[in-house]
């Protein structure tokens, strides 16, 4: 991959050196731009190992393929974490890219990367050897190909890359489908008669199940029930689907289907310019998107190594802090509305909403597909009445409101009962399973990405990692209150220290330059670790654009979480993870 | 006392449902009208509203803050002389800049010169596939095209606008967006006046 900038920074993990480790086996990345270890794949359990026990990275975060189509070979990047803090490690398989690529799956060291190995064989065909169920996860099973490799075309196929040159200067307006009729532009495998396939998805849905059967005291045979929860069930907060094995009333099995929202967003990602993803991201975590926007902004700045301007960064913080305010008083809601406490404290915790998705609908334009961040900086600047809006929020509103809610709800009995001592997962296991976000806090585990490897300027912040010990559900409730009242404490010191100054670093421009390189920018979203690795070959579009989303990795452990409970806690169990269709299934 | 915890939830329910009546009874003895009026509703939707918080859409609306963003539409001067002058010069930046690929533009040559004509000569832009983003208003050199505010845009089929559907006057522009219309207008004043100025001191400068 060539490159026409040169390289502005050599930052090789200091303190670990992977090389010296293992002398003549783990080189390092030194591709312009690229950093990081290249493992050898016969390697990487025992590296892996090391990683983890010795280093001490113990929370994988991402499992990214990339498919490097013209150089005929095939990436696997990891990025591991240590739970205390600091910086990340990354390491990369490489592989030949030919039937079949395959590297060895690191489930036993990381359960947690089950179903981003799942993805990754899925999207791009990467066959992870030692995984012990690996379907597809975002596609049909009937799906052909795997949509992510370079010399896969999608239906309504136009051109590689945006901007399309029949819009301008040919701009012949036509409708996709004259163009492409549905049988002249879909790809189906040799012998694969539509008319005759029979869906075998299902059968290894259910085949993934555990199977059990047993004979009681009298000699009766006891046999298993599947229940499907969903696709549509209004308590799975969109189109999820749980396929779960039932012994009376107990879950003994459990198996989530998603994909049904499914868009393959990353590669449209890599369609658009880096501009021009910059809307797409507001669509993933549909009810946070100005924390999307700010994942996005912050990788692509690393990537072109550019300053935020001052005043942005804090308008950045604000944003995202108000972001979190709301996301948090819309879980409470919801999640008594999955305890069958219908609507009313939903409709409380949407009142706050709508008053802060005012504020996002007079600084960027709309309530909820905000598209605000630009590289470098905002796209403009908070009027003054806005600041007072904000203000009157944050400090009169927002305590009162989070006040009245924990009045309202805290110390009901029934909710209680309802809640207390319903184990959701314990912080061992949640590291292990990648977990990230309130649902490792409230098991034990205070790592919060702001404060363990801060960015943008929340190290200028004074505010506590809130942290429960008993990772039931009534600690996951209590943790949300929690972490409202420290954002409202961030929010009260940045409109203090807010300076007046320009909005953005770079001049306002619709084809930006990115150099080459790679860069994973991640922060800290209501939901959990929200990164994103882009991977640039200095043309106007990204090579490789991938999404660490926190509802997907969260949900890795959901059997883990909901075996051995009652199906009836399935629903609070499901919807303390806190998931959104847009990002799960992407 | 066990049921405490309900009993206190419930004051704060109780406390909603009467707040509603005695915000209403204050309203009244001021003499003002609580619904039905921007002030009623521009109460409603601040921080110090207490008890009902429904706006009664479609009788009363949201108040649209000025930035607020929803399909494009293009804007045309009117001249003195009752005709229409376009802004739009078909550069294309807004096709480019567009994440879906909405904006469809047509440009012609002039049949006796043979060189292009800035305006276009089609414009279509495909609503259904517009994602509301705003880039291209953002990155309009010419402010020519903007984000209109209205939002009751259902129909019964496909909705493809054309340049007839999408021409709206200058006029109507500034009364969406005074804020914003009166800042263009002095960077284009001022634009003017350097060009002017430059034109008058340097006049053998060289043609670029």
């Amino acid at each position: 991959m060539a490159t026409t900038i040169p390289q502005t920074e050599t930052t090789q993990p200091s303190a670990t050196d992977l090389s010296a480790r293992f002398p003549g086996i783990v080189s390092a990345d030194t591709r312009p731009g690229f950093k990081g270890w290249i493992v050898p794949k016969q390697n990487l359990l025992e590296v892996a190992t090391v990683i983890r026990d010795e280093l001490g990275y113990d929370l994988l975060s991402t499992v990214t393929g990339v498919d490097y189509f013209p150089d005929n070979k095939m990436e696997v990047v990891y990025h591991a974490y240590k739970t205390t803090g600091g910086p990340g490690l990354e390491f990369k398989v490489q592989v030949p890219r030919e039937d079949p690529v395959e590297v060895p799956s690191l489930i036993d060291i990381w359960p947690g990367v089950d179903f981003q190995e799942r993805e990754a064989w899925d999207l791009l065909g990467i066959r992870f050897t030692g995984h012990p169920d690996l379907r597809r996860i975002l596609m049909w099973e009937g799906f052909h190909g795997h949509p992510l490799r370079k010399d896969w075309k999608e239906g309504f196929y136009e051109e590689e890359f945006k901007p399309f040159k029949s819009r301008w200067p040919s701009g012949q307006f036509y409708m996709a489908e004259d163009k492409n009729p549905y049988h002249d532009n879909l790809g189906f495998p040799p012998n694969f008669d539509p008319e005759k396939y029979i869906p075998e998805g299902d059968a290894l849905v259910y085949g993934s199940l555990t199977r059990y059967s047993v004979k009681n005291e009298e000699g009766l045979s006891t046999d298993h029930i599947i229940v499907n929860m969903g696709p549509q069930h209004p308590s799975t907060h969109g189109v999820f689907r749980a396929a779960l094995m039932l012994d009376g009333e107990t879950i003994m099995s459990l198996k989530p289907v998603i994909g049904y929202l499914h868009r393959n967003h990353e590669k449209i990602g890599e369609r658009n310019t880096f501009l021009l993803n910059m809307p797409y991201t507001d669509r993933l975590d549909y009810f946070n998107s100005m924390a999307n926007n700010f994942g996005y902004a912050l990788a692509v700045e690393k990537l072109m190594n550019i300053p935020v301007a001052e005043r942005a960064d804090y308008i950045r913080v604000i944003m995202a802090e108000l972001t979190r305010v709301q996301n948090h008083i819309v879980f409470i809601g919801n999640l008594l509305n999955d305890l069958g406490a219908m609507y009313t404290p939903a409709l409380y915790a949407f009142e706050e909403r709508e008053l802060i998705l005012d504020i996002f609908e007079a600084v960027s334009g709309a309530r909820m597909m905000c598209n605000y961040f630009r590289f470098g900086g905002v796209v403009r600047d908070v009027p003054d009445d806005v600041m007072q809006k904000i203000k009157d929020l944050v400090y009169e509103r927002l305590p009162a409101r989070t006040e009245e809610m924990d009045r309202f709800l805290t110390e009901n009995e029934v909710l209680v009962s309802r809640l207390k001592g319903v184990h959701v997962i314990d912080g061992e296991t949640a590291v292990k399973y990648s977990v990230t976000g309130p649902l490792l806090r409230a098991a034990g585990v205070p790592y919060d990405i702001r404060r363990a490897d801060p960015y943008s300027i929340y190290d200028r912040f004074e505010f506590d990692v809130a942290m429960r010990t008993n990772g039931d559900l009534y600690d996951n409730y209590l943790i949300r209150l929690d972490e409202i009242w420290q954002s409202l404490r961030i929010l009260q010191q940045a409109i203090k220290q807010i300076p007046k100054g320009p909005i953005n670093s770079q001049k306002p421009q619709y084809q930006v330059r990115v150099p080459a390189g790679e860069a994973y920018g991640r922060i800290e979203s209501p939901k959990g670790e929200l990164g994103f690795y882009v991977i640039s070959n200095g043309k106007p579009n990204p090579w490789r654009y991938h999404v660490r989303a926190p509802s997907f990795v969260n949900i890795t452990p959901l059997e883990k979480i909901c075996v051995g409970n009652k199906i009836a806690d399935f629903v609070a169990l499901f919807g303390v993870i806190d998931v959104v269709m847009g990002e799960l299934d992407r | 006392m066990y049921g405490k915890g309900i009993l206190k939830g419930l004051s704060v329910t109780w406390k909603r449902f009467w707040n509603t009546y005695l915000d209403d009874i204050a309203w009244l003895l001021r003499g003002k009208k609580r619904y039905y009026t921007e002030e009623g509703i521009k109460h409603r939707s601040s921080k110090d509203q207490r008890g009902i918080f429904t706006i009664q859409y479609p009788e009363e609306r949201l108040i649209t803050p000025e930035e607020a963003r929803y399909v494009p539409f293009l804007v045309y001067d009117e001249k003195p002389d009752g005709t229409r002058e376009q802004r739009c010069t078909s550069c294309g930046i807004c096709a480019k800049v567009c994440p879906p690929q909405c904006i469809w533009i047509v440009r012609s040559n002039d049949p006796n010169t043979g060189r292009p004509i800035p305006e276009p000569t089609e414009f279509y832009i495909d609503v259904d596939i517009c994602m509301n983003c705003g880039f291209c208003a953002e990155y309009c050199p010419f402010d020519a095209i903007i984000m209109d505010h209205d939002f009751e845009l259902a129909s019964y089929g496909r909705s493809v606008y054309n340049m007839e559907k999408l021409l709206k006057p200058a006029s109507y522009y500034k009364s969406i967006r005074p804020q914003q219309y009166e800042r263009n207008e002095a960077e284009r004043k001022a634009k003017e006046a350097a060009k002017a100025a430059k034109a008058a001191g340097a006049p053998a400068a060289p043609a670029t």
